[in-house]
């Protein structure tokens, strides 16, 4: 039991340390869900039932959802994609491009 | 009347905070600088004002260096000396509560100084003085009942705040001009609803009865197993949220606008509280109480904790499901 | 060392705490830094809840008419957890509301870039 406290708890600090660098926010955002379910993971193990039902509704559920409705609001995931969608034209126009030259 | 006065006067501000415009004591501050800044140029005789044009110069010379010299140098160093500070504050920081740690007593000792008299009360006499099976609900809905009242009323005031932040009023032109052209996109959240998403219809015809059932559970049963208001609430409000991205607003709209919103928080709240007072006069400090306690384990025991955990769990649904609203669409 | 071996749960929280302040001091990003707080506020529940752990009890729910104090863990630290999560939740609503207002007048959601529209705006 001990050492899969241990193993979670290292779960925990990797997943946190994983949404402080990563740099895309949509992915950090996702990051932070598993944490929180990892968390709700540790309560169990730490005895505290009610404590592990709460941090997975809410913690999991409320939270990650209002940061991904603030993503949506701020069009930052839709920019993201328009990004892709250049990104992957001008990969295009410049194949196009070397094949005409 | 001039309280009344001073009042509007507030509103205008907050008015004007709100719509992005400056506030009326800025304008106020400016005309009041504008008149200072002023003087008299017919009064100087011509040597003063060659002089005074000079020293306007050299001033100007003098900011515009200043100015590079920020852009160039001072804007980096100062960058890199706050990077420096805070990797230095965090360091500092880690070390310290580690060292903390060393000091603390081990982890699961049952000699641990917190395990005092006041959670031995708390585990040897809660059964008998609040009926709940569940120890740490009867803490904190009975013993510690006000605490849970002041935190329904910060999830109340918070999702008020949000409100008052998001919500889109009739007149748009208050809103900026990128929030503008935003909602008028026609990929925006505000206009966009599946309509005809049969997959996610179907998931939550199956899901949202079940989600809205443990809710439901968790909050009744919150005196007898693990959960209680708080965790229920959050899982009905999911419930509802799931709903909500189903079928649409429209369909909600049906039985769930902000009236009902308000009147079931406030209901809610003054229930707990005019509960609460009435076990206060009838029987604080548990010396005597007329409410009946019931049988440990049966759904009703426990006297007035149910009714709270039932006012909580309205609540916090409630406000979950609003804040979701109001951060998707602008309005309940 | 041995100690922080010892009070690993502890260790890890202090930890999670220490990682959510950096975050939240060297991202300028506002959304990055309401996730740090977030990451805080897990760290101090965590350290709470460690506080009232007592090993080989169970959860303080009463079975069987067992009522000693040798068979349950410490009820206390649950319940401040309690509250404090559902507080943060709110505090995180408020600051996502913030966030998005300051986006609609800035049109960004970098900290330097807004300080510096903000000082040319009082110019």
């Amino acid at each position: 039991m001990s050492i899969i406290v241990q193993l979670m708890l290292l779960f925990l600090i990797v997943c946190a340390i994983a949404v402080c660098v990563t740099r895309d926010l949509l992915t950090s955002v996702v990051i932070y869900m598993a944490y929180s379910m990892i968390m709700s993971i540790v309560w169990i193990t730490m005895q505290s039932p009610d404590l592990a039902i709460t941090e997975a509704a809410v913690g999991a559920g409320i939270t990650s959802l209002l940061l991904f409705l603030a993503l949506k609001k701020i069009h930052a995931i839709d920019a993201r994609n328009e990004v892709r969608r250049k990104h992957a034209e001008k990969q295009r126009g410049g194949e196009q491009h070397g094949e005409e030259e | 009347m001039a309280k009344k006065n001073k009042k509007s006067r507030w509103i205008d501000r907050m008015n004007g905070w709100l719509s992005d415009e400056q506030g009326a004591l800025e304008r106020e501050m400016e005309a009041a600088q504008e008149q200072a800044a002023a003087p008299d140029i017919e009064k100087l005789s011509p040597a003063e004002l060659r002089w005074a044009q000079e020293e306007q110069e050299e001033e100007k010379r003098i900011e515009a260096a200043m100015h590079t010299w920020t852009e160039k140098k001072a804007l980096p160093f100062a960058r890199a000396l706050y990077n420096l500070l805070c990797v230095g504050i965090c360091v500092t920081m880690i070390a310290l509560l580690l060292y903390t740690v060393t000091t603390l007593p081990a982890f699961g000792d049952p000699n641990h100084p917190i395990n005092n008299e006041v959670s031995a009360r708390y585990i040897e006499k809660g059964l008998q003085e609040t009926g709940a099976v569940n120890i740490v609900t009867g803490m904190i809905l009975d013993y510690r009942a006000f605490d849970t009242l002041g935190e329904s009323s910060v999830l109340f005031t918070a999702a008020m705040v949000v409100l008052f932040l998001l919500r889109k009023d009739k007149d748009s032109a208050r809103y900026s001009q990128l929030a503008q052209t935003m909602d008028q996109n026609p990929h925006s959240d505000t206009y966009y609803e599946p309509k005809n998403d049969i997959i996610l219809q179907k998931t939550a015809t199956i899901l949202v009865p079940i989600v809205l059932l443990l809710g439901v559970y968790v909050v009744l049963n919150g005196h007898l197993s693990p959960g209680g208001g708080f965790s229920g609430g959050a899982i009905m409000g999911a419930g509802l949220i799931l709903y909500v991205t189903a079928f649409g607003f429209d369909k909600m709209r049906r039985f769930f606008t902000y009236k009902t919103y308000q009147r079931v928080v406030l209901v809610a709240l003054l229930t707990y509280a005019i509960s609460k007072c009435y076990s206060f006069y009838t029987g604080a400090n548990h010396i005597e109480s007329i409410i009946p306690l019931g049988t440990p384990g049966a759904i009703l025991s426990s006297g007035l904790i149910l009714v709270l955990n039932i006012c909580v769990g309205f609540i916090v649904a409630c406000t979950m499901y609003c804040f979701y609203a109001v951060f998707r669409k602008g309005e309940l | 060392m041995q100690y922080l071996l010892v009070n690993y749960e502890q260790t890890a929280a202090v930890i999670l705490f220490c990682i959510g302040f950096s975050t939240m001091l060297l991202h300028k990003n506002l959304l990055k830094k309401i996730i740090g707080m977030d990451i805080m506020d897990a760290g101090i529940f965590l350290f709470l809840a460690c506080q009232g752990f007592i090993k080989g009890r169970v959860a303080p729910i009463v079975e069987n008419g067992v009522q000693d104090v040798e068979a349950y863990i410490n009820p206390v630290p649950a319940g401040l957890v309690l509250t404090g999560i559902v507080v943060s939740v709110s505090v995180t609503a408020l600051m996502l509301a913030l966030t998005v207002r300051l986006y609609y007048r800035y049109h960004t959601l970098n900290l330097d870039e807004m300080i510096a529209l903000a000082g040319k705006e009082e110019v």
